[in-house]
């Protein structure tokens, strides 16, 4: 996983696909409240090379768009406090730099797309403003410059007449139009690796196929990384190339799209698969998941799915389990399948 | 089919625009609902699909007179109840209770679980005696799931799926024959969301409840409905049994919505075949002419810019594709569902 880091001019080289760019290690997060500590993040690890797209799926508090933004450096120190870990962007950690360093990192090498592009964008600046911010603040780009790129930028996102619109609000676009706005935003300097935290929760469906249509045909384009964050396992199925389950902040299962719907190793994700209502069947009573959540403050013992899993055990109770590499009936490695179960091979095989 | 609960004809909600300060006058009117027409059977689940700004929430809050319609009807067992007012009024809405999408706003963060769910004891007293509130409300609690003894506890004491529950017994206090739910799962996890869908469905067969189930989540609608109505920019587009809709859908806005639903199996994504729509939904302020959908159809002909589409069965076609679809080149499509 050492690559010398490839020099980076300012004009940009190509990706080439399969690169490894992005890679967490053993990431630990956790917030310090007057409730007490909530271990947010327990040991993150996932990678993402050039070209691929990485699915990070779970549910509220599961830790996803914390590890997001510690790698983007956007998180709030205090009460946030990265205990341990690394994050590796082309061999280098991250979380070693200073914050100058970052900075030349942050939207220029690595960008990311939110869920609400409402409240992303600022209000009292026109979208020509703020798309041409990106090239007058990183690459000392005159206002007109800028605002030729802006319009470029608009019409690559295919916002239509972007000529007209781009002394335009936020509030005179629509939903989808927003997001497009933020995406074109994120591909501004065209960068290696695009973080998308939930990128099309706030939209309607026809219009979540036309921005997730636009991200394929982007990335197809340059070739840059993706991770995807998201709980619509829908969405996960149409464009993932692998997937990260988490689960009070731990990778409970890594698989690449096709291995973890047809054969999960792990009781959540098996539980998950099987508590969505399908549009092709129309099925008997949702199997659901029992139990809630946990609570950040108060993990429980052992496995933290425990309480809410049909198949624990004792040991489940008691012992933290590692994130086994998967293998089929006969010993032989699953290539990046890997599941944080005690009971994997029963949940697999069974 | 059993005997309509709830008629709905041709309901119309407009909410004017109006200019100047002094001297207001009306410009125009943004036609939230304009002119739809269900029925709705006892004991059934009717869903009702479409995307933001379609009318659904308009629709729930003239059902529940809300929002008071600018013209049309709805009759409960056969009586208009969109003009009444005061006692008749109050009499009609014991009958008829709401779920709402937002368990996090829609519950008083002040009162205790127990004044919110028995709230509607104090309007309607006649339901629960004084001296047994206490005790309905723990039955109630018991009904949807909850400890009886988290009588005392306030809303933020409860996880999102806990409230929704919460909301849920509020709505079955006054014993209702109908509860429209307006998006009733969309902010719970996944894994909580099976929970509550389970719990709405057991409910209904408990106790004989007519659902009027609001979503934009089509999966979701399609497993616990009986009958689906599909809306666009204020008009029902398309209705039908869920196989007549998910199967055979022949309106293009249906086929393209169901198209864009991404399904959880990645098996055969390449070769599915997705409509794209152009453009976004145009403005309730001034709707298309003629069928309202035609600017972003792929099927749209100069007939439809000037003639407005009837909601009825197509005399043309067979079998489950014959269903009340509003479009003049109905038809199903020519490929299978992945």
């Amino acid at each position: 996983m050492t690559t010398a880091p490839e020099k980076t001019t300012a004009g940009q080289d190509r990706l080439v696909p399969g690169t490894p760019l992005l890679e967490v290690r053993d990431l630990h997060v956790e917030f310090k409240t007057r409730d007490g500590v909530a271990k947010a993040v327990n040991g993150v690890n996932y990678s993402v090379a050039a070209g691929e797209t990485l699915a990070v799926l779970g549910e509220s508090g599961s830790g996803k768009s914390v590890t997001a933004q510690t790698i983007m450096g956007i998180l709030d120190m205090p009460p946030g406090r990265v205990t341990a870990g690394e994050i590796l962007f082309r061999g280098q950690d991250m979380l070693k730099m200073s914050n100058e360093e970052r900075r030349k990192i942050r939207g220029r090498k690595i960008a990311m797309i939110f869920q609400d592009a409402l409240s992303s964008l600022n209000p009292v600046l026109s979208v020509g403003y703020q798309l041409g911010e990106m090239f007058r603040v990183h690459e000392g780009a005159s206002r007109k410059e800028a605002k030729a790129k802006a319009i470029e930028l608009m019409d690559r996102v295919r916002i239509p007449a972007a000529a007209q619109r781009v002394n335009d609000y936020p509030h005179q676009f629509s939903g989808g139009m927003r997001q497009r706005i933020m995406i074109a935003m994120a591909l501004a300097l065209e960068p290696d690796l695009i973080i998308a935290d939930e990128p099309t929760t706030a939209l309607d469906v026809t219009v979540q196929a036309q921005v997730m249509d636009l991200l394929a045909e982007l990335q197809a384009e340059y070739h840059m990384g993706l991770i995807l964050i998201t709980h619509d396992l829908g969405v996960v199925a149409d464009v993932a190339d692998k997937i990260a389950v988490m689960y009070a902040g731990r990778i409970v299962e890594t698989a690449p799209v096709h291995d973890l719907y047809a054969r999960p190793a792990h009781p959540y994700t098996k539980g998950l698969l099987r508590s969505i209502p399908r549009l092709d069947q129309k099925g008997e009573e949702l199997y659901a998941i029992k139990g809630l959540p946990p609570n950040l403050y108060k993990v429980p013992a052992g496995c933290a799915f425990n309480p809410r899993c049909d198949v624990a055990t004792d040991l489940c109770r008691t012992e933290i389990p590692a994130l086994h590499q998967v293998t089929d009936r006969d010993g032989a490695e699953l290539a990046g399948r890997k599941s944080a179960c005690h009971l994997w091979k029963e949940t697999l095989h069974g | 089919m059993a005997e309509p609960i709830l008629e709905v004809r041709d309901l119309v909600k407009h909410y004017p625009l109006t200019q100047g300060v002094l001297f207001k006058k009306q410009v125009g009117a943004v036609k939230a609902v304009d002119g739809v027409s269900f029925t709705l059977a006892k004991g059934e689940t009717l869903g009702i699909v479409g995307e933001s700004g379609c009318g659904k929430s308009t629709l729930a809050k003239v059902l529940m007179n809300l929002e008071r319609a600018t013209a049309g009807q709805v009759l409960y067992k056969g009586e208009d109840i969109s003009r009444l007012s005061g006692a008749a009024l109050k009499a009609v809405r014991r009958n008829i209770q709401m779920v709402f999408q937002d368990p996090y706003t829609s519950l008083n963060p002040r009162m205790t679980v127990g004044d919110i769910i028995g709230e509607p004891f104090e309007i309607h007293p006649e339901v629960a005696p004084k001296g047994d509130r206490r005790k309905a409300v723990q039955d109630l609690l018991d009904v949807v799931g909850l400890n009886p003894e988290y009588i005392n506890r306030y809303p933020h004491q409860f996880s999102g799926g806990q409230r929704q529950r919460i909301g849920i017994a509020r709505g079955l206090a006054l014993k209702p024959e109908i509860i429209i739910c307006d998006e009733p799962v969309s902010a719970l996890d996944v894994s909580v969301q099976a929970q509550v869908i389970n719990l709405l469905e057991q409910l209904q067969g408990e106790f004989e409840l007519s659902y009027m189930f609001i979503a934009h989540d089509l999966s979701i609608v399609r497993h616990i409905s009986d009958r689906v109505g599909v809306m666009y920019l204020g008009r029902m587009v398309e209705i039908g049994t869920d196989a007549e809709i998910y199967e055979h859908a022949t309106h293009p806005y249906t086929q393209a919505l169901l198209s864009a639903v991404p399904v959880p199996d990645p098996t055969g994504r390449e070769g599915r075949e997705r409509i794209i729509l152009s453009g976004d939904i145009p403005s309730p302020a001034n709707p298309p002419s003629g069928c309202r959908f035609r600017t972003r159809c792929w099927k749209a002909e100069e007939r439809c810019a000037t003639e407005v589409p009837l909601l009825a069965a197509p005399t043309l076609l067979t079998g489950d594709a014959r269903h009340d679809s509003a479009c003049h080149f109905a038809a199903e499509r020519e490929v299978a569902a992945a």
